[in-house]
């Protein structure tokens, strides 16, 4: 397939671009294989680039020989192109519409991106599994390579953490036990006490209580001697009992005497994409009432969300560092409440996911090392018009609760909101191949590693660093415990409201903060380096008597 | 008792020594009382209960926490059902702090509450709090603060009287309008027969005034009560006083009037013979009804509010539709939406605006302030907002005895007219970070204080009221406490000459813009509060900065003296010659007291050339009181009061950028030579002491629970940074101010009492 063929208008002159928060601007608008463009070709004028994988949804109207375009996007904004010229805003439209949604891989854009910065250190390898999780782990557990080809479980990577004990026949084993073959596999382990928070999909039980021996050795080779552990399911207990009929279930008490099995129920799927939208549209409406709008982010059930997941992470941080207890969670398959848990338990437990490294490194251990479907979930965002099946904003509502905690601990994070943002976006639409594909064998095949560039070569590159960049941050060895109460919890406006209000003046505080920050920093070694020359000076001048005591 | 403290450490700071209880009172003292704790129910503070002439103070002597009550501030007291370990007793503050005590035994719970009741609503005014309050000579002056404010000279630095507004001494003596103030400004073009007559054609005899003059484009915002219309009544001189605001605008051919209620409320008067102007008798009027809902309903809007808060581990379903249902935000936007279209008629079309609702004194007070506070940037610094208060809500007449509840009035004049205006400037400050120069600090212990009935400040209905009880010589002003403890009350983040919000502020008044103020209505909820402040941590960046660039310009001089005698070239430029390079005369005047101004490094231009910017800042504000010609006469004749004023500004801006303390220009007048830098006995001993007086670091506040007098410190308790040490103390411990060694410019600074008690050994054995 040639673009060619997709774009029979290239080119209109003449199109007027209205954005949010920003003046129209008046210019030839340019359909390329993968952007919009926009240009008034005038010196300093901004110029529009879109990316087709970023639009969501697009909509057309006419009115005489004007066309109207409005173009919504996966990060919500919302831009609108009056085109003149029925045929060529017809043809603009159906070239977006199709461009947006290619479903060759290889022909989108991060395939075709050549980055424009200097590749200091390539972000494909900046976090390899062997010295990622030897970081992490005690003495008890290895590296194991079960799953090199992928066959054991299709959505694990090739390299997974478990109890030393425990040889790769038994994993198999476990792996056949639980959907998708996800078997008990470590997450985190805290250093502190030696417990560990392992994750999984669900037993598959079924309707005749089958069990597993090597599941049960697996997990028991997980606790320390004489203590219990927690499995933390993020289902509500009829619907883990409904499983059993299809085949799923939970670890019932008798087999798994060890562990206590704990319900916290947190909304998956449909429901999470259904919240998503009402969420955005709520935002999105400037002129409803404060009735209105209070009514329909309530009804958006977006925060009680984040509370569900924020109390579920909260709890099993309790269990780590309260308890001495390890914990397994898992929901049905695994790959999105789990993690959502599993990676904010981390946050509030390890001070190094706080760090703009750490976060890195965790997104790529629980988000996508750990088979976090990206391409399903992160295919369309809040405008969608087309009824998809696998959408949910899983990995946002993650990055949403991270947000909470930032607010609460504004000098604990080495990453600024910003850098959250950047994730969101990403996530939905990018020029790097980072959050393409569902698990590590997808990415593979398609040499993801060598036919496209990390976001984390750009993001780590010193001059966007520093971007990201909380000028607020103290090392804090502690753990975070956040508020969960309603009271606390607070409408993420740098994302949701960032096209609805102005922030300027927020920028401006932070630069002020920034400014200050830096300032002080200067004193700190101007005083250093006086101290030291005075003392010097001094030593000279007592040598030469030329001071007293 | 003398250190004890209540949370937030603001309503008795002033109030360390104990008062004399008065004579029929006797303080009782009850053991064995459990405080309950909604969040924490398992294990109650168990510990003892005193009542105070003045206040309730539960200590508990394990955690060695103390939560203290002003009984000013109890809202109702109630007697919950008995049950196994004693009478809960339900107490609920006007400040939305809720504590429930446990009394083992009945009948003193019983005591304790029939004299709650007693003492927290005394009959008369003269009863209040503020009367007995005696603070300390050296912590606050009698005279301190009743004259930082004049209308005149406000109305002055608005750059007034001109040849279109002037000074009408109709009032002078309370003959039209008795709860307006004596001083009127009104237009020129208005006669003694128009005004009386307009005067006698409003509700109260609140005849249109002017609130605030906008130099820029001569446009005003004038105030009123409404108009006794009733269905067809007409009065010529009030339609010639509206005609004459208008003409005292060059600049628009119409002039709007709102009122600020909803239409049917205005309907309704109309029935009792007040109501609106009509545009069949006012000509080139653009009238507006605005929806602002009375008092009574606010009232049961912000208990509805109070519900909310008080639920029980509440679900974010719960919060919501409960804060939707309280409407309370609803009307908070309605009050902005209102204000913003006041601010924008005179900035966007020039127009003239005539403010009213029924009274004038309570919607009217509320917009008319906004839209100053969107206008005027003035109105943004610590200074201004007390002139934004003094005029719109005292001088004008806003009820506070009434509205606040402070003596035993009718509750159905009882309404949170002023916290929906304090609420209204959080709203904007988190909008714009960087417009006040005040924080959050400041607006609640404004909003404890009008309540807390311990300065007369906020006492009385109108000013005629206030000067009939003496307040300024028998109770404390507020304004005067409060400029002592300054540096609590600043914005790190204030930038004067900011280019975002240096001019006219226009909030975003979409609902989604509006935050719920946990900091306000769940002020003593611990556990929602975020645990690290920003506010906090770049104030403590910006005070160790300061002291840095004291301790810098000392070791310049230092150096270039060991150099001097080492016979070396002193290249490092001496601090006095930077002083004198860098900056203008006011900042060398000030330079004394505020050594941050001027003790710029080369490597730091830019902050330099910020600060002197700032500079001019006060320049431009103050310069309507020297420069306007049309005003000369008036301005020589207030010539006295213009001296103080200026004083007055500039003890406020120092005392806002530094930590002062009253003492600082005697201090420094006093040393022999003005600065540690100038002293010649450079000895080894004297280098090193000097070295070791600054902290390098600053302690973070992270992870310091309490304090080394082993006073918990929680988010409730604001915490200090030992200049000296870089320790982190509790208020109490760092009461001690004093020059360091390390410092050029020797001004007082916090200290702690360790450090405080090295320093006083070393100074005596050198």
């Amino acid at each position: 397939m040639e673009f060619v063929e997709l774009i029979k208008t290239p080119k209109v002159d003449g199109v007027v671009l209205h954005r949010p928060l920003c003046p129209r601007i008046e210019g030839t608008l340019c359909v390329t294989g993968h952007h919009l463009i926009l240009s008034s070709r005038q010196k300093n004028a901004e110029e529009l680039w879109l990316l087709h994988s970023g639009v969501d949804s697009i909509e057309k109207k006419f009115v005489g020989s004007m066309g109207y375009l409005t173009v919504k996007c996966k990060d919500f904004r919302i831009i609108r192109l009056d085109i003149p010229g029925m045929e060529e805003c017809l043809n603009i439209a159906s070239s977006i519409e199709v461009l947006s949604s290619l479903d060759t891989i290889t022909l989108t854009y991060p395939f075709f991106f050549r980055p424009m910065f200097d590749v200091i250190e390539d972000g494909w390898q900046a976090f390899p599994p062997e010295t990622e999780f030897g970081r992490l782990s005690g003495e008890d557990w290895r590296i194991s390579y079960v799953n090199k080809e992928y066959k054991v479980c299709p959505s694990y990577p090739s390299a997974v953490v478990v109890p030393k004990s425990i040889d790769d026949t038994t994993l198999a084993k476990s792996a056949a036990f639980r959907q998708g073959g996800r078997f008990p596999v470590l997450s985190y382990f805290h250093a502190a006490n030696g417990t560990s928070i392992l994750r999984s999909s669900q037993p598959l039980t079924g309707p005749n209580g089958r069990r597993c021996k090597s599941d049960e050795q697996l997990l028991n080779a997980t606790l320390r001697p004489g203590k219990r552990g927690y499995i933390i399911d993020t289902r509500a207990p009829n619907v883990a009992a409904n499983a059993k009929a299809r085949g799923g279930g939970v670890e019932p008490e008798v087999h798994y005497p060890q562990w206590r099995r704990i319900h916290k129920p947190i909304e998956r799927w449909n429901a999470l994409q259904d919240s998503l939208v009402r969420l955005v549209e709520a935002c999105q409406d400037p002129n409803s009432s404060m009735d209105k709008w209070l009514s329909k982010l309530e009804a958006s059930n977006w925060l009680t969300h984040v509370k569900d997941i924020l109390t579920t992470a909260c709890l099993a941080a309790q269990c780590i560092d309260r308890e001495g207890a390890s914990v397994l969670v898992h929901g049905s398959e695994g790959i999105d409440t789990t993690l959502q848990v599993t990676s904010l338990t981390q946050i509030i437990l390890n001070p190094d996911c706080r760090t703009v490294r750490g976060f890195e490194a965790l997104v790529e251990r629980e988000w996508l090392q750990a088979g976090h479907p990206f391409a399903d979930r992160c295919a369309k965002s809040a405008h969608s018009t087309s009824k998809q099946k696998f959408e949910a904003p899983v990995f946002l509502l993650f990055l949403d609760c991270v947000l909470q905690v930032y607010q609460q601990f504004p000098c604990s994070f080495e990453f600024n909101e910003q850098f959250l943002v950047l994730l969101f976006e990403h996530s939905y639409a990018s020029q790097f191949g980072t959050f393409l594909c569902n698990n590590e064998s997808d990415r593979k095949k398609v040499k993801l590693q060598t036919k496209t560039v990390s976001l984390w070569s750009y993001v780590n590159s010193p001059e966007m660093l520093r971007t990201y960049l909380n000028p607020l941050y103290e090392p804090n060895n502690g753990v975070v415990w956040p508020s969960v109460a309603p009271q606390s919890l607070q409408l993420w406006s740098g994302l949701f409201l960032r096209w609805e209000t102005n922030k300027s003046a927020e920028d401006a505080a932070w630069q002020e903060v920034i400014h200050i920050r830096h300032h002080n920093k200067e004193l700190k070694s101007k005083v250093t380096k006086l101290r030291r020359q005075l003392e010097e000076l001094q030593r000279e001048a007592r040598d030469a008597n030329l001071l007293e005591e | 008792m003398e250190h004890i403290r209540t949370p937030k450490g603001s309503i008795n700071k002033g109030a360390q020594k104990p008062h004399a209880p008065p004579d029929f009172f006797m303080p009782v003292q009850v053991e064995n009382v459990r405080l309950q704790d909604r969040f924490n129910t398992r294990k109650p503070a168990v510990g003892t209960l005193y009542l105070t002439a003045t206040h309730l103070i539960f200590v508990d002597p394990n955690s060695k926490r103390e939560t203290w009550v002003l009984h000013m501030h109890i809202d109702s007291v109630e007697k919950l059902p008995l049950t196994t370990v004693g009478s809960p007793l339900l107490i609920r503050c006007k400040t939305f702090q809720t504590v429930t005590f446990v009394i083992a035994k009945e009948r003193e719970c019983h005591d304790i509450f029939e004299s709650l009741i007693m003492l927290s609503k005394p009959a008369t005014i003269t009863e209040l709090y503020a009367f007995q309050y005696n603070p300390q000579a050296t912590l606050l002056d009698h005279g301190d603060g009743w004259s930082y404010f004049s209308l005149e000279n406000e109305f002055s630095r608005q750059g007034l009287p001109n040849n279109r507004w002037v000074h009408s001494p109709i009032n002078k003596d309370y003959q039209i309008c008795d709860t307006y103030p004596r001083t009127l400004f009104v237009p020129a073009g208005a006669t003694t027969p128009i005004l009386l007559g307009s005067s006698k054609f409003r509700s109260r005899g609140r005849l249109p005034v002017l609130s605030y003059y906008h130099k820029d484009n001569h446009a005003t915002i004038c105030r009123c009560s409404q108009p006794l219309s009733g269905f067809s009544a007409r009065c010529l001189e009030d339609e010639q006083m509206l005609q004459a605001i208008m003409r005292a605008n060059p600049n628009c051919n119409f002039m709007y009037v709102v009122d600020t209620r909803p239409k049917i409320n205005a309907m309704v008067n109309k029935a009792a013979g007040k109501g609106y102007e009509s545009t069949d008798f006012y000509s080139n009027i653009r009238f507006q009804f605005l929806g602002i809902e009375n008092i009574h309903v606010m009232r049961n809007s912000l208990d509805k509010l109070i519900e909310v808060c008080d639920l029980k581990n509440p679900s974010v379903g719960d919060f919501l539709s409960g804060l939707e249902n309280s409407s309370w935000l609803k009307h908070i936007k309605a009050i902005m939406d209102t204000s913003l279209f006041i601010a924008k008629a005179v900035l966007d079309e020039h127009a003239s605006v005539l403010v009213h609702c029924s009274d004038g004194w309570d919607r009217t007070a509320q917009t008319c302030s906004l839209a100053g506070l969107f206008l005027d940037p003035y109105f943004r610094t610590l200074q201004g907002f007390q002139a934004l208060i003094e005029k719109e809500w005292l001088d004008f007449g806003h009820k506070f005895t009434d509205r606040l509840g402070l003596t035993a009035v009718e509750e159905k004049e009882v309404s949170p007219v002023f916290t929906q205006f304090v609420e209204c400037v959080w709203q904007l400050t988190q909008q714009f970070p960087c417009a006040f120069q005040f924080n959050e600090t400041f607006l609640l212990t404004l909003h404890d204080h009008a309540y807390s009935c311990q300065f007369g400040t906020f006492l009385g209905n109108c000013q005629r009221e206030r000067e009939e009880l003496s307040l300024s010589t028998k109770t404390y002003s507020l304004w005067g406490y409060m400029r002592k403890n300054m540096s609590d009350y600043v914005n790190p983040l204030y930038r004067r000459d900011h280019p975002v919000t240096k001019g006219v502020l226009f909030p975003n008044t979409a609902p989604q813009n509006f935050k719920f103020w946990r900091g306000m209505y769940n002020r003593y909820e611990s556990g929602v509060h975020p645990r690290e402040s920003v506010t906090d941590t770049v104030s403590a960046m910006k005070d160790h900065s300061a002291s840095l660039e004291d301790h810098v310009r000392l070791l310049e001089k230092r150096i270039a003296g060991v150099k001097k005698l080492l016979g070396k070239d002193t290249t490092v430029l001496s601090p006095d010659q930077q002083a004198k390079g860098d900056s203008s005369p006011e900042a060398v005047d000030s330079s004394n007291a505020v050594p941050t101004e001027d003790g710029r490094s080369e490597d730091n231009v830019a902050n330099a050339v910020s600060d002197a910017s700032s500079e001019s800042g006060i320049e431009d504000v103050q310069s309507p009181l020297n420069g306007d010609s049309a005003s000369t006469e008036e301005n020589e004749e207030k010539q006295d009061d213009k001296e103080d004023t200026l004083n007055s500004t500039h003890d406020l801006e120092e005392e806002a950028e530094g930590r002062d303390v009253p003492e600082t220009n005697v201090k420094v007048e006093n040393s022999p030579s003005g600065g540690a830098g100038d002293a010649t006995d450079m000895s080894l001993n004297r280098l090193s002491l000097e070295m070791d007086s600054v902290a390098l670091e600053w302690k973070a506040f992270r992870n310091i629970r309490q304090c080394s007098c082993e006073t918990p410190l929680d988010a409730f308790n604001k915490k200090y940074h030992c200049w000296r040490c870089g320790d982190v103390f509790c208020t109490r411990c760092i009461d001690k101010q004093t020059a360091i060694p390390g410092h050029y410019s020797q001004r007082p600074v916090p200290v702690c009492r360790t450090c405080y008690k090295h320093l006083k050994l070393e100074s005596s054995l050198s």
